[in-house]
């Protein structure tokens, strides 16, 4: 058992100190003698053939040093592969490091220029004169659903594949089901837009045959790992550096085409080569997320018990399927169910391939999109059956009798997963005392000083602690302070702070003999997995739980060698001494000759399963559309708290985001497939003046019964139910001029439209 | 190219730079100041806020010449400077800070705030920040950090300009 001193205190984080300074050390910052500045060529056109990449007049430009396209690569131009469940269906939407025959989406790389200053680069760009045979284009789903235009004429379709989520069977219920509603939903294209762009330094040591890549993030040994496949090297002849990370959210970091083009430059020309994306570049490139439509169907009793739910969701994933491209969609039919019992379910989720920039994860990925298509539907159905919405939550949710509780199997890869634990009515109930429910759903649907009022609720689930392993290291330092090594990556949550307040914990130590916690580079433990699915502090946190109980056993055996007793007989104290029932003692300091390290794995084959409810309460202005957020409150149950300052920090944040996602963020293409909003003009990204009312309540009272730590996964949560608890609020301020949105953004001009086209309607009932 | 001298963080320099080498390259580039953040280079984010004579701007937006024989004040200075060090102690306490991107920019934009006598209620900062994007925060906890500054500053110095 843990001596708890820092877990579950708001500790400060080590990380401010150099962030407050100006002193963080992000890739962009890095420079090396004799650096060359790479800048990419991307297609301007969604679809075409390459017929010409002419570059002679760039090559004379001064100061441009070399071009590589497709050709200096070589005839086997290395594709990119699924990081997560890959599937060989999948194989041949693998995208190719660099456009070889065939251009399929605006911003795919085309050519890599490498110059003295990134400004020629850029100079060096406008002269390369490409010439691409346009392609019908395919620019939405039902494009591809057609066929008459194929982004891989050899596979015959756009359809990449069809998930199923399946558990128990609901095709026996309709027939005799007392309700059955149908609806449809869609969610719109948007994603993590980080403030800091991406960026890759490469340095090739030629000597030695030895590659450092800086810029690494998330998941570097997987990424390590591609490369060295890619470029013919060893795993360990690459070093991949992770520095500060200016946000991750899921798109950073993983293996990009720039992820090979740069390293492969570096070895091509025999000199450090950096690359920092620009932001127009970084909104055309960078994975895009959470395009989807559905169409589903409920089952319920008339007493609102849920009977079954089956439909069919449409993804639209871009061009390619790259490293994770898959995961929203397959969590959307995996997760539509919630946090609620659901006796029958048979989703299927077709991925389906345009001409656009490719998807991957974006923080909460397809739960996002499967919350705000559940909670409208409840909404809508609890309406129809005259229940309060409240309630029928209430009477669905799972309780903590029902746990482990098994959710719908996923094929093709026969996925079975479970909730490990929780009550999740409890969390509804915390939100709404939270919010004052009972008093402030009296202004439901009334107009106050112009505007309608509404609340709107929704639950939610938030996955983590994805296996297989994580790895930490501790090792004594020649003063006798401690470092930590460990495989979770930052991306600016405060991984090092949440890290040491465990080590400190588990060594039975004070905080400040802790050196520092260096994590996320392939130098500093033997294997590492990063972080995703909200695994880093569950998976990484518990590795570091079982090297300090190996890290103390080596302390006293050592101690025990020098003072001349059996190991059991050593106490450690406060992290400075170790010493003898009589009174003998040898310091830390004293003991790191002999070197003492010790490396853990925590293995794990389950998932810890957050949970939570929000509450939004909001003004709609009829005149304008226009939304406000008067009062907003998220409850979530994580477990345990490590540190709830961190823990509220990062739920305050993903409601905001989630808030974007909700109201203003859209990627919008026409029907060229070209992106419209390639700009933070033009992005609309949430500002300080937009969302001033957000609260975060954190509970602990179910900890995770599959890790020593007890913790569930905390970075996503806060931004899954926002789009359906936004979307129900509006709803219930609209409903007496009869409006029910259906689609995300709920952008002022749509709202208007809806009001607009429900009165229409309304008048055309009259007459 | 052509020959400027800039007073940075109260050092005088002189540079031969191109025309078209915007301030925030040549703080970034040619004066290793890496605390100025290039979030999106075309003026909407507010990463790479400095301030040039005393006035916070946008270093991605304006040229390195036009700052002949200005001022440029950025992260790096501010050495004994009473708003930016209570600034930094409230962000440390109220964790208005995660990733640390937007966070230099954050400082010198709310320094200029509290100064400018911008910051007496949530909604003054609130809209006096709307120019600096955080994609990490939500912005609640920096807005109350700027709130704790300012209210410390101003009983301090209560006709501080």
């Amino acid at each position: 058992m843990i001596a708890n001193r820092y877990i579950g205190s708001p500790v400060e984080r080590f990380e401010d100190r150099r962030f407050l300074r100006g002193k963080g050390t992000y890739v962009g910052d890095l420079s090396r003698p004799g650096l060359l500045y790479a800048a990419i060529l991307r297609s301007p056109r969604a679809h075409g053939r390459i017929r010409s990449i002419d570059a002679t007049a760039a090559l004379a430009l001064r100061g441009a040093h070399t071009i590589i396209t497709a050709a200096q690569i070589g005839s086997q131009v290395p594709r990119i592969p699924i990081r997560l469940q890959p599937l060989p269906v999948l194989v041949p939407y693998h995208q190719p490091v660099i456009a070889e025959r065939k251009v399929r989406y605006v911003g795919e790389p085309i050519a890599v220029v490498l110059a003295d200053s990134a400004a020629i680069a850029e100079d060096a760009l406008d002269l390369i004169r490409v010439d691409i045979e346009q392609l019908p284009p395919v620019p939405d789903r039902h494009a591809a659903a057609k066929a008459e235009a194929l982004l891989f004429e050899e596979t015959g379709t756009n359809l990449a594949i069809r998930y199923i989520a399946a558990k128990g069977d609901p095709g026996r219920v309709w027939a005799r089901a007392d309700y059955v509603r149908r609806e449809r939903f869609a969610v719109q294209r948007h994603t993590a837009v980080m403030l800091e762009p991406r960026g890759v330094l490469a340095e090739w040591d030629a000597a030695h045959g030895r590659l450092t890549v800086s810029g690494a993030s998330k998941v570097a040994f997987f990424n390590r790992r591609i490369l060295a496949e890619q470029m013919g090297l060893a795993e360990d002849a690459i070093d991949m550096v992770e520095n500060d990370v200016g946000g991750g959210f899921g798109v950073r970091g993983e293996f990009y085409p720039e992820d090979f083009l740069i390293p492969f430059a570096a070895r091509f020309t025999g000199r450090p080569v950096k690359w920092i994306e620009d932001r127009r570049e970084h909104l055309i490139a960078a994975n895009h997320a959470r395009e989807a439509e559905c169409e589903l169907k409920i089952a319920c009793r008339y007493d609102g018990t849920i009977v079954a739910l089956q439909g069919d969701v449409y993804v639209d994933v871009g061009a390619y399927n790259r490293t994770n491209g898959m995961v929203g969609a397959r969590n959307i039919a995996q997760f539509l169910s919630g946090p609620y019992r659901i006796p029958d379910i048979r989703i299927e989720a077709s991925l389906l391939l345009t001409n656009k920039t490719p998807v991957g994860t974006y923080r909460g990925p397809g739960r996002f999109e499967a919350d705000f298509f559940r909670e409208r539907l409840f909404d809508i159905v609890a309406r129809d059956l005259g229940i309060d919405p409240v309630e029928f939550r209430r009477r669905n949710l799972l309780t903590a009798a029902e746990m482990p509780y098994s959710i719908a199997t996923i094929t093709p890869y026969e996925h079975k997963d479970a909730f490990d634990s929780g009550d999740y009515r409890l969390t509804l109930d915390r939100c709404l005392q939270e919010i004052d429910w009972a008093e402030k759903s009296k202004l439901q649907g009334k107009l106050v000083d112009g505007r309608y009022q509404g609340l709107g609720i929704g639950c939610f689930i938030e996955g983590s602690a994805a296996g297989p392993r994580e790895n930490a290291r501790i090792e004594l330092e020649s003063d006798g302070t401690v470092s930590i090594f460990v495989g979770s990556s930052a991306v600016g949550q405060g991984l090092e702070t949440a890290f040491a307040q465990i080590a400190a914990d588990a060594l039975e130590i004070p905080i400040d003999r802790i050196r520092g916690v260096f994590h996320g580079s392939t130098a500093f433990v033997r294997e590492g997995f990063g972080s995703f699915h909200s695994r880093a502090v569950v998976m990484g946190g518990s590795a570091i739980l079982l090297a300090a109980e190996s890290f103390k056993q080596a302390v006293r055996t050592a101690a025990a060698r020098q003072l001349g007793c059996e190991p059991g007989a050593v106490r450690l104290v406060e992290g400075r001494l170790a010493a003898t029932p009589d009174g003998k003692s040898v310091s830390f300091a004293e003991l790191a000759g002999g070197g003492i390290s010790a490396e853990e794995s925590f293995a794990n084959s389950r998932h810890a399963y957050s949970y939570g409810a929000h509450a939004a309460h909001v003004a709609v202005d009829p005149r304008t559309g226009g939304v406000e957020v008067v009062d907003y409150v998220a409850v979530e149950d994580v477990g345990r708290i490590i540190n709830p300052m961190l823990l509220k920090g990062q739920m305050v944040g993903a409601v905001v985001q989630g808030l974007g996602g909700a109201l203003l963020e859209h990627l919008v293409y026409d029907d060229e497939g070209q992106l419209m909003t390639g700009s933070l003009a033009d992005y609309l990204l949430p500002t300080a003046s937009d969302f001033p009312s957000i609260r975060a309540v954190v509970t602990e009272t179910h900890p995770s019964p599959i890790n020593p730590l007890g913790a569930k996964g905390a970075g996503e949560g806060g931004v899954v139910p926002v789009g359906g608890v936004i979307a129900n609020a509006v709803a219930s301020a609209l409903a007496p001029l009869n409006v029910q949105p259906h689609e995300l953004p709920l952008s002022p001009s749509r709202i208007w439209h809806l009001i607009e086209t429900a009165h229409e309607m309304q008048q055309q009932l009259r007459e | 190219m052509s020959m400027i001298h800039v007073r940075i963080n109260g050092s005088e320099v002189a540079d031969d730079v191109p025309p078209r080498l915007s301030l925030a390259d040549f703080l970034r580039e040619r004066r290793n100041l890496t605390g100025t953040h290039l979030g999106c280079e075309h003026g909407v984010c507010g990463a790479c806020t400095v301030l040039v004579d005393g006035e916070p701007a946008r270093s991605c937006l304006m040229l390195a010449v036009a700052c002949d024989d200005r001022s440029v004040e950025t992260i790096e200075g501010f050495a004994g400077d009473p708003v930016v060090a209570a600034l930094r102690r409230t962000f440390h306490e109220r964790h208005a800070l995660q990733c640390g991107y937007c966070t230099p920019a954050m400082l010198i934009t709310a320094r200029d705030l509290i100064l400018r006598k911008r910051a007496g209620s949530e909604r003054e900062i609130r809209d006096g920040l709307a120019g600096n994007i955080c994609r990490c925060t939500g912005y609640t906890n920096i807005v109350t950090a700027i709130a704790e500054a300012a209210q410390e500053i101003g009983k301090e110095a209560p006709n501080a300009q």
